[in-house]
């Protein structure tokens, strides 16, 4: 267990490493836009921009800007460990911004977790019980919606209903926890729900299917048999067998999300690192794009990990080896 | 005779298990399946009945009927199943559960997918414990234990923790018979319990149902396609083909007498080891019919390389047995014996 853990977490290491190179060699061989020059001010002489480039040390080699940027990952910078190095925007220390941002996508991403896997698990589970007929098609039809219906429009469609209408919410934007608990929540709210229903949809079909299949399982003749009562036969025996798929892919998909739901974070404003790594591509901040690339790597990379793992505690047929 | 000590211990008492022109009908968009169509027999305590048929004969369908195990909701049952004076297709869903795992036990087939794949077998099994008594975890845990021991599981505390990836293909019937046994019950059906089972394996678990029966004082039906599985373990044998039973006897009576053509088949077809070489095992010619479109008249007459005119008519019905010896065909008994020596003793 621990010789996999450990193997394991020596891919994860190449695995970002990997990323980190691609994203770095796009950058360096199609540059969005010459940072130097966006930073010489407007009409700059042939020298300023040299200088700018020398002073964001852009006038190195590929290799020893990658070696340079690795060495301030693994040992940090004079901002601490580990090293998120300085803004090329903004001069200043990228740390602070983006622990603050973090914290606001982990919100968002979490909360949201927690509605869709509600979600999804319990209108998977209607529909399976009641399959063919009006809830499963209700259920389904949601399922459709959910999965075909794009997150800016159901965002905008949200605000507008919700906020601009029925005045039920106070708006868009972040209002951390400290602030109120209450506006909070209010200005959480319809983020969560928009990027679940995406997902809960997805879900909520994946467990239907999986619910469905367990039904047809010999074992479950096996449970009646024995003179289980019809709920422990199915939301013990069937359930346990159909949620365990959804767990690993749970784990992944939580991970994408913690490297920043850009969609969302756009269209109700919130500081997350969506945003962040859009701004900072359209300036061509290789620094912060850098730093999310290596954060959202490592988070996928970790969660799909953690839900490996798990899924071995509740699959007694997969072990480590 | 020698038939008649066991068919006096037939006839002393009630059937622990009566079934009474038992019907399951199953409509479906293609027609209705008429999966049992009519079917009348006993168990008494104590017996072990064969019930024998090619696949979709209706015998699985019979005995998951007896078990309340019928799931689709479309489907129609007629007729009745008396257990212990009660008749279980009148009986409320509740106390159907109670019947079954307490009073009746199944196990099935395929022990590879029988069992759920993430609970520990000795869990499996303690569930069965504590769906009908009022038993804590731990007693429930150690009456598992101690019923492995009894199914011939080695270190039956070890093996509780296990799960049934762990086990073997016979191991796990044994666990399935543990299960199914736990609690004593006073009938055991198994379906097909060896099929699934290494040759050498098969006759393990068939003497286990033997001797199991006799330390639990329960009566068994062994439901299989396979003769040869039951000719040494059941005492009694019906022979099912396309929902009705078409012969039924004591098992020395199939062998030696059978009187249905459709018997004969099974038996010719169970291979033998003195068989000469040049002897080659006879299949019977043709299909099981569709449970749609069963033909008319004997639904066997298709196959059936004795048929008369009026096979194709009339369905030969079955004369009341009162446990002898009976066949549903139309061939008179000189015919039948006269066949059966001729053409079917040489064969078998």
């Amino acid at each position: 267990m621990a010789r996999y853990i450990a193997r394991r977490l020596l891919w994860v290491l190449l695995v970002v490493i990997l990323v980190t190179f691609l994203t770095f060699l796009i950058f360096f061989v199609i540059p969005p836009v010459d940072p130097a020059i966006l930073f010489a001010g407007r009409a700059p002489s042939a020298r300023l921009i040299e200088e700018v480039r020398q002073s964001l040390g852009l006038d190195h080699s590929f290799w020893a800007q990658y070696g340079l940027f690795v060495k301030r990952i693994f040992l940090g910078d004079q901002y601490g460990w580990p090293g998120f190095g300085m803004s090329f925007v903004t001069r200043s220390p990228i740390r602070e911004n983006f622990l603050s941002r973090t914290w606001v996508t982990g919100q968002l991403a979490l909360g949201a977790a927690v509605v869709w896997l509600f979600l999804g698990v319990f209108i998977g589970i209607t529909s399976a019980l009641k399959r063919g007929r009006w809830q499963d098609r209700a259920s389904m039809g949601f399922a459709l919606f959910g999965v075909s219906a794009p997150v800016f429009w159901l965002g905008l469609m949200g605000l507008y209903i919700f906020w601009e209408k029925l005045h039920w919410l106070p708006g868009t934007g972040y209002v951390s926890f400290s602030e109120g608990p209450s506006q909070w929540f209010l200005h959480f709210l319809l983020p969560w729900v928009v990027l679940a229903l995406l997902f809960a949809a997805f879900y909520a079909r994946m467990v239907r299917g999986s619910l469905l299949e367990a039904f047809g399982q010999d074992w479950m003749r096996t449970a009646r048999a024995k003179g289980l009562s019809e709920r422990k036969v199915v939301y013990k025996h069937a359930l346990r067998a159909s949620l365990t798929p959804v767990v690993s892919l749970f784990g992944a998909d939580l991970g994408t999300l913690l490297g920043g739901a850009i969609i969302t974070e756009t269209v109700f404003n919130l500081p997350g690192l969506g945003t962040y790594v859009v701004r900072s591509v359209q300036n061509g901040d290789l620094p912060v794009i850098m730093d999310v690339v290596v954060f959202a790597s490592l988070a996928v990379a970790l969660m799909s990990l953690v839900a490996d793992i798990l899924y071995a505690f509740l699959d007694p047929r997969v072990r480590f080896s | 005779m020698t038939v008649r000590s066991s068919r006096d211990a037939v006839a002393d008492g009630k059937a622990l298990l009566e079934v009474r022109d038992l019907k399951v009908h199953f409509p479906t968009p293609d027609g209705l399946v008429k999966a049992v169509d009519g079917v009348n027999f006993k168990i008494h305590r104590g017996e072990t009945l064969g019930v024998v048929g090619e696949s979709g004969s209706g015998k699985s369908v019979t005995f998951l009927t007896v078990m309340g195990l019928i799931t689709s909701k479309g489907a129609r049952l007629e007729g009745e199943v008396i257990f212990k004076g009660r008749d279980l297709l009148k009986l409320p869903v509740e106390e159907m559960r109670h019947i079954r795992g307490k009073e009746m036990g199944m196990v099935f087939q395929d022990p590879m997918t029988s069992l759920h794949p993430m609970y520990r077998v000795g869990y499996q099994i303690a569930e069965a414990v504590l769906a009908h008594e009022a038993a804590g975890k731990k007693a429930a845990w150690k009456l598992a234990i101690d019923m492995l021991g009894r199914v011939g599981i080695p270190k039956p505390e070890e093996a509780a923790r296990r799960y049934p990836h762990e086990f073997s293909g016979g191991m796990r019937q044994r666990a399935m018979i543990a299960m199914s046994l736990v609690l004593n019950p006073d009938l055991l059906i198994a379906d097909e319990p060896t099929t699934a089972l290494d040759v050498t394996v098969q006759a393990q678990i068939l003497d286990l149902i033997d001797r199991l029966k006799t330390e639990f004082n329960a009566a068994v039906a062994i439901v299989t396609h396979d003769l040869g599985v039951v000719a040494e373990h059941c005492e009694r044998i019906h022979v099912m083909y396309a929902g009705k039973i078409v012969e039924t006897g004591m098992s020395r009576d199939l062998f030696y007498r059978g009187r249905h053509p459709y018997t004969w088949g099974l038996l010719q077809s169970i291979p033998r080891l003195d068989a000469g070489e040049t002897q080659r095992l006879l299949p019977i010619k043709g299909l099981p019919p569709s449970l749609i479109f069963v033909p008319p008249g004997c639904a066997f007459h298709p196959r059936c390389p004795y048929v008369m005119d009026v096979c194709r008519t009339e369905v030969p019905t079955m004369p009341p047995t009162d446990g002898r010896h009976a066949a549903a065909c139309h061939l008179s008994p000189e015919e039948q014996e006269r066949i059966f020596v001729a053409k079917v003793l040489q064969q078998t």
